[in-house]
This record gives structure tokens, sequence and C-alpha cells, in this order.
């Protein structure tokens, strides 16, 4: 089947366009990069939309797949297709990028034509993960993706970048090394086949899944990140611009937990069964001792990366109690972290913008002179706390309803994030925006402008669709799901 | 009636959306218009809350011939194969929730506009009120448990926000994020209920929920090891701690005397009328469970009586107007709560009507009090006040009888009705309950009159300033004491009978005849004025008078006496001042054991152990193992880029050697 190649021109077209950027420099005082940046990224965006609209919700097979030998003497496949699993993630990584650009507008100082490729070119490499279908070309896009990442922080980030790209080359680097190992075992091990679904297929004894899933489980673990790898993330994104940090929290974060639903549970089922104590332990560390750290934080950046892990916690934990509800949950968590993060962190970009400091003390009183700012970020905090009506709401309470099912004891501490969530969200919220104006440079505060505005508010928007409307999200990917679960039930070791 | 003909053309679910939808629109147009309209931001939410009571009252007329709604508006979303819907269950008890809600929230939105007059976030409050009115009424109508948690959490946030409301004041902020807070602690429970609930009853459907409840009887679960529970009990535990938080039962009452930091208006309607009350509409509308657990029904039945005395009591040595109705407040949820411990539902509900239109009351008047005394609400600083304030004098002195329970004032019959339940129960605590009920009853007197005579009786103890410039308030104010005051003197009298002791509320309630307490004491007292006659006999009118009487010895005739009978109960008085210790307790342990953790967490676990002894210590180890690597580290991001191609190139050879 092969189907006029949608998938690959969402790939290359940014990337492509990136270096057309690349190529037109900083000319006419950067404003050539901007629109053509923005023509760009809009495109890729519209190259995405009609694998939505032309979304068969019925069957769980791979749509839209595009295969051509790539390497034949190692059977090395262009292979590239998808399914209810990654078509969210998609759109995501594509409308993000777009608005990404645009935030970029005005507040990138040096190189802006470097600084927008960068985006363009990852964008292409990040819709490349979610729908690599051969192990090989999974892998270059999950390694080349980083590239433009490290220059991002490398380049553009804050004071100690060095330290902060230093600290994600290695745990990154290091974590995927072993999942190209693992991919090479099961390349001999399935008869010369790169093909991930030749791996979902082919049976494996239970010392070899419990390999592979350790190998698998140490690259997704950084990347999502999971305690106890987590800690380049804080360190990243308070060094990454703003721009590099929306993209980092809202599409990267996500790899690890897409690389678990394609790779590690339908190719190690019996191990992932095996293991899910070890992986609830995990998340349910990621929601308690991560939340508390969230609430001493001082700066910022760092409290919201806290928070974020907190966040992905329960991504993972609703992967591995393998009930549909959590799973479902779990990929609508993913869905609106890419939201409710990308909105927050942007949040902190308006206000270090025009204040140059992430320190929360620095602030107070930010709603005297920031109305509408206040508004959207009170949105995105509710968002963040898990409101009901808002996006964030949405995954949590799947979640939570999905593991009571399997586990009740990891469900109420689970819902403990209820309750911590709201308890770093609101005071950071508090001491940032609420509160008389101390500082005189808070005084001075301008409110959104209209730019601002146009980018915060289309998140607001998808906020509040995912919240009071989720049934069109999920009906993507319920037959997914269901099929992938399926795959999960059944043992592979061969008897 | 005429003026509702033209609604009998409109398909009922139309009736029925409009009436969230309408507040909704106003809070959207001030909120969105608000930098436009500035004072004129008000039309929109008051007229979307009048026309919500006006479709409320034909809902209500409609239910009384019998007609009821159960049905979905959308499927918001399906989970795996379980449609979840956004819905409306109409019947008695959601239609008598939305009539007080409705007509509360009208008085308060009128109310404000004088009130909340020349504040720079008028239309913000506007907007903020009448979202509060969609969403209760969500709450209320909801025909599921995700729509009642959605409500559940938004009356939630409005209340947070509205607590809040004066954000450059920090006592504000700092109680509007105390509330959100200990709620949230309540909606852990709920939430943790509500998916026992889906479990166990695979669906969030009401009236699916409820016929698998039969079911359940006999189930148990083990939570913790070598201890059984009943399903259901768990079950109606862990929604309690819901409405615990919510309706601000005793431990997690801690946040609601805090409220009052709000702007007076939202204290009236969330705080004491609407919000507040979800909690005992919950649980009364999940009676079908709770009537399955005698486990469940003691433990509210206790938790309520011990809120209804012990708050009270604090009430007495309050100063502060809206404190001390703040606290009376939590006394009176806790009648409620007692009564649904009681399998009393349809009390608790009658109680929470006529104490929606009492407490409002007592609230706005207080408010009109403060207004006059600019700001002031020490009422050590006030007294004499009838002269210059005649209504409001008047009006709270409608309130402080319908709350101390005189008849025929509404709260006699339906706070008479509760003690009498709760004396007739056989709940494993009842006895105990009953009595901390009866004394509560003497305490509620004496402290509300306290409160009476020092503000409006007595010297006039306030600076010349403010003396000078008393005054009666304006209409916008009055006019909504007056409109509350009627139905606090005439509600009970006439919903006594079908409310209170009736089958209105029967098609909304399911009781166990052996526990129908209520059913009983209709059997004996038929009608409002039997009632009332009996409730002359009876220990709680007489200690309420003598409440009242004490009130008059120590603060009109000899005023000397609370200062040395506080003396005299001095370790008595030092625990009520300092509530119990609640707050000490929840500061110390919960607040700084959470930043001592993550602190610890953060320095010990991540810094030093994490990052420093594992992650930088084996990037030393490499360090020193191979210079090139410390070469490596150069931070030329152009050097990572470029190793990791050499790394593919020399992964790329070394397979072709391999595997040629």
């Amino acid at each position: 089947m092969y189907s006029f190649g949608i998938l690959s021109a969402a790939i290359w077209v940014p990337i492509v366009g990136g270096f057309l950027v690349l190529a037109l420099g900083d000319r006419a005082g950067g404003n050539l990069a901007r629109w053509a940046s923005l023509l760009v990224s809009v495109a890729t965006f519209a190259i995405t939309l009609p694998l939505l609209t032309g979304f068969d919700t019925q069957t769980a097979s791979m749509q839209f797949v595009e295969r051509i030998p790539w390497i034949p003497s190692f059977h090395i496949e262009y292979f590239l297709g998808i399914d209810g699993i990654s078509l969210w993630f998609i759109l995501l990584t594509s409308f993000l990028t777009v608005l990404v650009v645009i935030s970029s507008w005005r507040n990138v100082s040096s190189r802006l034509s470097q600084y927008l490729a960068a985006f363009l070119i990852m964008d292409g490499l990040m819709i490349g993960v979610f729908c690599a279908l051969d192990a090989i070309l999974f892998y270059v896009f999950w390694e080349a993706m980083l590239i433009p990442m490290f220059l991002i922080i490398g380049v553009w980030g804050g004071p100690r970048r060095v330290y902060a790209t230093i600290k994600f080359f290695l745990y990154t680097f290091l974590g995927s090394v072993l999942m190209l190992v693992a991919f090479l075992y099961l390349y001999f091990h399935c008869g010369d086949s790169f093909s991930l679904l030749a791996f979902q297929r082919t049976p494996l004894g239970t010392s070899a899944q419990t390999w592979i899933f350790l190998a698998f489980l140490i690259a997704f673990a950084v990347k999502i990140p999971m305690w106890p790898v987590h800690t380049w993330l804080p360190d990243a994104h308070v060094e990454a611009p703003t721009a590099g940090s929306v993209i980092l929290a809202a599409v990267m974060l996500k790899m690890g937990a897409y690389g678990f639903l394609r790779l590690s549970l339908p190719i190690t089922p019996d191990a992932s069964h095996q293991l899910a104590w070890l992986m609830i332990t995990l998340s349910l560390i990621a929601i308690v001792y991560i939340a508390l750290i969230a609430v001493v934080q001082k700066d910022m950046k760092k409290l919201i990366a806290y928070s974020s892990i907190a966040h992905m916690g329960y991504v993972t934990l609703g992967f591995f109690v393998f009930t549909q509800t959590a799973v479902e949950g779990a990929i609508i968590q993913m869905l609106s972290h890419g939201f409710v993060s990308a909105a927050m962190f942007l949040c902190v970009g308006v206000l270090y913008d025009r204040m140059h400091t992430r320190e929360i003390e620095a602030y107070g009183g930010v709603a005297n002179v920031m109305p509408i700012f206040a508004s959207l970020m009170m949105l995105f905090a509710m968002g963040n706390v898990g409101l009901p009506g808002t996006s964030g709401f949405v995954g949590e309470f799947m979640v939570v309803l999905g593991t009571y099912q399997a586990y009740p004891w990891p469900a109420i501490i689970a819902a403990t994030g209820l309750i911590t969530g709201a308890a770093y969200t609101l005071w950071l919220f508090k001491r940032v925006l609420f509160g008389g104006i101390v500082h005189a440079q808070v005084a001075a505060l301008n409110d959104l402008n209209g730019r601002e505005i146009l980018v915060l508010g289309s998140l607001a928007g998808l906020v509040l669709l995912l919240g009071v409307w989720p049934a069109p999200f999920l009906d993507v990917v319920h037959v997914s799901v269901a099929h992938l679960l399926q795959q999960v039930s059944v043992s592979k070791i061969p008897s | 009636m005429e003026i509702f003909a033209w609604l009998h053309s409109l398909p009922p679910i139309w009736v029925y959306l409009l009436i969230p939808l309408a507040p909704l629109a106003g809070a959207l147009v001030a909120g969105l218009g608000g930098w436009a309209l500035r004072e004129r931001a008000h039309w929109a939410p008051i007229l979307g809350v009048a026309f919500a009571l006006y479709l409320s009252i034909f809902v209500l007329l409609e239910v009384l011939h019998g007609v009821s709604f159960y049905g979905n508006v959308y499927t918001w979303a399906v989970f795996g194969n379980l449609p979840v819907h956004i819905g409306f269950d109409i019947d008695s008890l959601t239609a008598v929730m939305l009539v007080v809600v409705t007509f509360v929230s009208l008085c308060v939105h009128i109310y404000t506009i004088g009130y909340m007059h020349g504040d720079p976030g008028y239309a913000r409050f506007f907007s903020y009120i009448a979202l509060f009115t969609f969403s209760m009424l969500m709450l209320v109508m909801a025909n599921n448990f995700l729509q009642l948690f959605f409500g559940w959490e938004a009356v939630g946030l409005v209340s947070y926000l509205l607590i809040g409301f004066w954000f450059t004041r920090e006592s504000a902020n700092q109680a509007a994020l105390k509330a959100f807070l200990v709620n949230r602690v309540g909606d852990f429970g709920f939430l943790i209920g509500i998916a026992a609930i889906y479990h166990y009853c695979g669906s969030l459907d009401y009236r699916t929920v409820f016929a698998s409840v039969p079911g359940l009887i006999g189930q148990t679960v083990t939570i913790l090891p070598g201890h059984p529970w009943s399903v259901l009990t768990w079950i109606a535990l862990l929604l309690f701690i819901g409405a615990m938080g919510k309706s601000a039962q005793v431990p997690l009452h801690v946040w609601l005397p805090e409220s009052m930091e709000g702007p007076t208006p939202i204290s009236a309607l969330i705080h004491a009328a609407t919000m507040v009350t979800a909690g005992i509409f919950m649980v009364s509308r999940m009676s079908p469970i709770y009537e399955q657990s005698a486990t469940a029904l003691s433990v509210v039945l206790i938790i309520g009586a011990i809120t209804a005395l012990f708050m009270g009591l604090i009430g007495l040595v309050q100063n502060d107007i809206k404190r001390i109705i703040a606290y009376s407040t939590l006394s009176q949820l806790g009648y409620m709560t007692a009564a649904l411990g009681a399998s009393a539902f349809s009390a608790a509900i009658f109680h929470l009507m006529t104490h929606a239109f009492f407490k409002a009351l007592l609230f706005l008047a207080a408010g009109s009090v403060i207004h006059a005394m600019e700001n002031e609400q020490d009422i050590r600083k006030m007294g004499g006040l009838r002269r210059h304030m005649p209504i409001t004098y008047l009006t709270f002195l409608v309130g402080a009888l319908a709350l101390s329970g005189i008849p025929p004032f509404a709260g006699f019959f339906s706070k008479d009705l509760i003690i009498e339940a709760v004396g007739d129960s056989s709940m494993v605590g009842a006895h105990f309950a009953y009595l901390l009920l009866v004394l509560g009853a003497l305490v509620t007197a004496l402290y509300t009159f306290r409160m009476f005579f020092l503000v409006f009786h007595g010297k006039q103890r306030m600076d010349e300033h403010t003396r000078a410039h008393l005054h009666e308030s304006p209409w916008v104010i009055t006019a909504p004491l007056i409109a509350l005051a009627i139905p606090s003197l005439l509600a009970g009298w006439f919903f006594v009978a079908p409310v209170g002791l009736g089958d209105f509320l029967d098609s909304s309630l399911q009781i166990r005849a052996q526990w129908n307490t209520v059913a009983e004491i209709a059997s004996h007292w038929q009608g409002a004025g039997v009632f009332l006659l009996h409730g002359l006999q009876s220990w709680p009118f007489w200690l309420a008078i003598l409440g009242i009487a004490l009130a008059v010895w120590f603060y009109l005739l000899h005023d000397g006496v609370p200062a040395g009978l506080s003396t005299l109960l001095a370790p008595a008085t030092w625990v009520l001042r300092k509530k119990y210790g609640f707050d000490a307790f929840n500061q110390w342990v919960f607040v700084r054991g959470a930043l001592l953790f993550g602190r610890r967490f953060w320095h010990w676990g991540d810094e030093s152990l994490i990052d420093g002894a594992m992650v930088n210590g084996s990037a030393r180890m490499v360090a020193r193992a191979a210079l090139s690597w410390r070469r490596l580290q150069t931070g030329y991001i152009y050097h990572y880029a470029f190793v990791m191609i050499i790394g593919l190139v020399l992964f790329m050879t070394y397979f072709m050697i391999w595997r040629g």
C-alpha cells in the first residue's frame, strides 16, 4: 500500500525548508528568515492535516504507509506509517513548530536564521520518529533530532548552557546506544529485518525479552524522563531558550513514552508484564517525590520542568497497568501535557523577555499590570493542576480510573498528585502574579502583544477543547490501543 | 401559568440546557467585554441568572406535576467501550436546588451592584459569580459522576478566584490557596471514590451505578491486608471525604473561616448558601449507596454532630462579624451532615434550603453593616447601629431568629426536624450526636445574639468619623435583604410539610424503611402547625431561648460578665481561640513537612545522590580515565554532532565487516 507520500512530505518539507532558511541567512534584518520559516512551518502543518481528515479510525493497521528499500544489503528500509497512537503527536509537533516560529519572532537577537532553521529541521526529524517503522530509520531520526536541540541549548542557551548540554548529551546518548544494541539483536533474531512490525511479531524467550526491555527502558526512561534519570531535564530547561523548552517539554519528552508504546510493549510483552511493578514504582516515585521537589523550586522554569516529570509519571503509570482506560488516558495526558507545558514555558518566556530573570522572587503582583497574561496563565495553571474542563484533567482522570481497575493502591498514590500538583502550581501562581507590586521593574511591565495573544490564545483554545470535548481525540486512539493491549496480552515466549 | 406557557413548545432539553448556559453567557460577556463595559458589566450576568431563575421555577412547577427528565446532551468521551456523557437528571431534588441556587444567586448579583460599586474589578467580579452559578447548576443537574466532578471542581475554582479576588492582599491570597488545597484533599478522596465506582459498577452514569448497587452488597475489598471492607462502605466513605472538603466538615473545615477574606457577596453565595452545601446535596443524591452502609452513615452522623457543636463554640469567641457567621455556617453544615447520617436526607435538604435563605441574608446584612462601617469588621468597634440602619437591622434580626431556631422562622422547622430525626435514629453514635446537636442549639442562639446585640444595640463604640458617616445602604443592597428575609421567615412554615416531612423528595431518595426516621416523625406530627406546637415543648427550643436570654444578660444588661467569664474559663477560651489547634497542626505537619521533604529530596536526592554521585561522578571517572573525554567537554557542540556521525559511520563499518 503506497499512498501519496504525505508522511515523507511532512518530514522533508521542514528539513529542506530549514536548510533554505539557513541559506537565506539574516538578510533584511532577519525578516526574510522569519517569513520563510513561518511559511515552511505552516506548510508542514497543512501537510499533516490530511492525516487527520483521511485517518480511518476503524483499523489498527498502519496507515499512509510508505515502504521502499533504503540499504538493501542490510534490509534497511525507508518504512513509514502511522496509527492512532502516533497520529496526534505528528500534528502536535507540526502545530507547535508554527507557534514556536511565531513566538521567536522578535526575541532572538543573534543568528536568527540558524535558530529558526534548527527548529524547522527538528520538526521534520521529530515527525520522522513518530512515523518511522524501520528500526534503523527510527534510530537515525531519534539521534538526529537531538543535534538541533543540542545546538539550540548550546548556542542560544543561558549562562550554564555548556554544562546543561553535556549532561543532556551524556544521558541521552548513553541511553540510546543500548537501544541500538537491542535493535541489532532483534535484527538477527528475526531473520534480517529491521521492520518494527516484524520485531513485534517475532517470538522471544524470557531472558531475551528482559534484556531488550531493559535496554529500551534506559533509552526511553532518559527521554521521558523517569526517576532517577531525570536530572538532566531541569538543567536543560533552565538553560534552553523559551522555544527550545517548548519543543523539549511538549514533543521530545513524548518520544520516550511513544517508544514504550511502539517498541517495549509490543516487542517484549512478557517482560513488560513481569517488570510492570518496576515501572509502576518508578512512575509513582515521579508523581510523589518529584512533585514535592517542584514545590520548593525558586526558578520558574525549574519548577515547570519538575512538574513535567511528575506529569509524565501519570503517562508511564497508565501504560503499565494495561487497562484500556489507563493507556488511552496516558496518551491523552501526553497530548495535554504537550499543550499545557508548551503554554507554561511560553508564559515564563513572556515574563523572561521582559524582565530577564526566572527567579520567582523577582516577581509578584504581575496581574496588576498584565491582566490578559494573568487570565491566560491562570487557565494554563488550571490545566497543569488537572481541573475538569481543561485538557489536564482528562488524562489524569482516565489514568487514575484505569489504574484503580488493576491496582487500587497505585491509583490512590497517583491521586495525591491532585494535591501536590495544585500546591506547586498555585503557589507559583500566587507568588508571581498575585500580591502587591514590590519591584519597580514589575510595575513597568507591558501586557501581552498581539503575537503573544495569538500564540497563547490558540493553546488556550486547545486546552479547553480537549477538556470539554475529548471524544474526538479519543476516537482516533481506541482501535490502536485495543490492538496494542491485545498484542501485550499474548505471550511471545516460544513454547 | 401564563408566563411559562411558551416554554412548553420548546424541547425539554433546551429548557434544561438554557438554565446553566444563560449564566455562562453572562459570565462570558462580563469577562471578555469587561474592559469596555466597566460598571455596566452587571447587566449580562443579572439577565442570565434571572432567566435561569425563571426557567428553574418553571422546572420546579413541572416537577410538581410529575415531570422528570434523565438524558444526555453529548458524549464527552468514550473510555474504551464505555461512553461518558454530559447530561441532566431533573427530579425533585435537582429542582429544589435549582430554585435555591438561582434565587440566592440573583439576590447576590443585585446586591453586588451596590457592594462592589467603584471597585476596579467590578466586571471581573460579575464574571466570576455568573461563572460560579453556571458551575453550581451543572453540578446539581448532573446525571453522572464525571459532570458532578466537573461542577464540583469548577465551583472550587471560582471559590478560589473569589476568595483571592483582592489579589493584592497577602492574606486573601493565602486564604485562597488554602481553600483550594484543603478542598483538593477532599477531592482526592472523591476521585478515588469515583474510580472505585467505575471499577465496581463499570459506569459513571447515576442510574446504571445505582442499579448495580444491590449486586455489590456483600462484596468486600481489602485495602489494608487482613481487613476486608464492604465495597459500598469503602465507596461511601471515599465520596464523603469529598463532601467533607466541600462542605467543610471537621477536620477539613479549616479553609472556610479564612474564605471570609473574599468580598462579602461571595461569602453569602458561595461560602454559605450554595457551594458549601454541595457535599450535602451529593450525599443525598447518592442515598442509594449510603443506605447500604450503616458504617458510613455512622461516620457521617458523628462527623456532622462534632462539627455542629464544636465549630459553633469557636463562634463564641470570634470578634469579626463575618467569621462569626462563617463558624455558624460550619455548625449548620454539621447539622445537615448529621441529618444525612441519620438517613434524614429530606431534613438535610430542607435545612439546606432554609439555611441558604437565612444565611445568605445574614451575610448580606453583615455586608451592609461593613459597608456602612467603612470596612470595619470587628464587632467590638460597632454597637447601636439599629438607629442608623433600620432595614438592615430588621432583616438581620429575621436572619438571627431563623438561625437560632425560633419559631415560626424558617430555621426552626428544619433544625428541629434534624434534631428529632437524629434523636429517633438507631445508628451507632446517634445518642452522642443527639446530645451534641441539642447543646448546639444553645450555642447557636448565644453566639448569634451576642453578635446581634454587639452590632446593633448598646453603646456606639466606633470612632467619630465613622459614626458621622453611618447610613442605611442603598436600595440595591436593601432590596435583596428584604427578598431574602421573606423566605427566611416563611419558608419553614410553608415547606416543612411537603419538603421536610412529605414525599416531595421521595422520588430522588432511597431510604431503608427501618432507618427512615423522617417518615416516623411525619406519621406523628402532620403539618406545620402540629410540628410547631411540638417544637415548643422540646429541648432545642428552650435551649435557644436560654441562649438568647444569656446573650441579653451578657451583652445588654451586664456587659462585664463576658470578660469575667472568659477569665474564669481561661483554658477553655484559649482552646477556642486557638481553634483546637487544627491550623497549627496543619502548618507544622503538612506545610512544613511538604517543604522539608521537598528540600531534602531536592538537595540530597537529586543534587547529591543522583547528580553528585552518579551522573557527575561517572563523568569525572570517565574524564580521569581518558583525557580525550576531557577534551570532548569543550562545549563546542559541533564536536558532539561530529562524534555522533563518526559513531554512526563506525557502526556501519563494523556492521559491514562483521556481516561480510
